[in-house]
């Protein structure tokens, strides 16, 4: 049940995050990776209010290790910061992985945050 | 991924990349399907590697890590790849943005380091973050590197560097959106290379 779970909310969530790129990526000129900050972002908020609830072991396999898992992503964080920086694009690339980074950590406490003042 | 020469920055959609940017329209649900795939096959690899080694809230989240590492390493192999061979339309789909989008993983990245932090384990906390930024960024890295190096060497014996090799006519690659005002100067060499194999 667990693995169907799981499968379902990636399912969801990679496409999802394929999609948000590409919109993202469309309304802007520049080679900051925006599209991948946004659900990365989005990802650990949602994340961050599953762990904070607490959720049952059903929702966090379909929502947080499913859907927030394949929502977002390393490799594409990764790649995208070295390509920046070998493009020359240094600053960017400093930028991409602090902000990721910070943004990342303050959406993830805020979303715990939010959760245990919902929940009470 | 050669030095200097600017090319894709994204590598699940790069919108300066032609082939990248009419994949969705021309077939939507193969595309969106394979993602879907790869990211089902990625996150439950994630979650087996997960289960396979627990850890506690103040404990080094050591499955996380290595998933990370391991995507990064492949993200960079890959992408060498695709740079230089001529590979299915699918290939990134299902194999960079699902599968490696999939298994790696940013927010349990992130929540780890706040539990860690919630738990006092402050030490645990920023370590983990920063081996995994630096163990991922030099994987992306090392998988670039020790790819080309294969495909290099698989050149010398025979292999064909990527455009010395006659031109193929390929109907899916046909269907591009030469959109009107879409400067040719911020197209990377690689969206050329796909650009002149593209059928005219």
């Amino acid at each position: 049940m667990t693995v169907l779970l799981i499968a379902l909310g990636a399912a969801l969530g990679a496409p999802l995050r394929y999609l948000t790129d590409r919109a993202v990526q469309a309304r802007h000129h520049s080679r900051f990776p925006w599209g991948t900050l946004t659900v990365n972002v989005v990802g650990s908020l949602l994340l961050g209010a599953v762990v904070g609830v607490p959720a049952g072991p059903a929702v966090t396999a379909l929502v947080g290790t499913g859907f927030c898992g394949a929502l977002t992503t390393w490799s594409t964080f990764g790649y995208e910061t070295v390509r920046l920086a070998r493009a020359g694009d240094r600053r960017y690339a400093l930028a991409n992985a602090l902000v990721s980074v910070v943004a990342g950590l303050g959406a993830a406490t805020l979303g715990f945050a939010l959760a245990r003042t919902l929940t009470g | 991924m050669t030095q200097g020469a600017p090319r894709r920055v994204d590598p699940d959609v790069d919108l300066r990349v032609p082939t990248d940017r009419s994949e969705l329209t021309a077939h939507p649900a193969t595309v969106l399907g394979a993602i879907a795939a790869g990211g089902v096959l990625g996150a439950l690899a994630r979650a087996g590697v997960q289960a396979a080694l627990p850890h506690t809230p103040t404990g080094f989240p050591w499955s996380t890590f290595a998933v990370n590492v391991t995507g990064c390493l492949l993200i960079g192999a890959l992408m060498a790849v695709l740079g230089r061979r001529r590979v299915g339309p699918l290939v990134r789909p299902f194999l960079g943005v699902g599968v490696l989008g999939g298994f790696t993983t940013f927010s349990a990245y992130v929540v780890d380091v706040h539990r860690a932090l919630a738990a006092g384990a402050a030490g645990i906390a920023w370590g983990y973050l920063a081996a995994t930024l630096a163990g991922g960024l030099l994987a992306v890295v090392a998988g670039d590197a020790l790819a080309t190096r294969l495909l290099g060497r698989g050149a010398g014996r025979g292999g064909r560097p990527p455009g010395s090799g006659r031109r193929r006519r390929s109907p899916k690659a046909g269907r591009d959106d030469r959109s009107p005002g879409t400067g040719r100067d911020d197209r990377s060499p690689e969206a050329g290379r796909m650009d002149r194999e593209g059928p005219r």
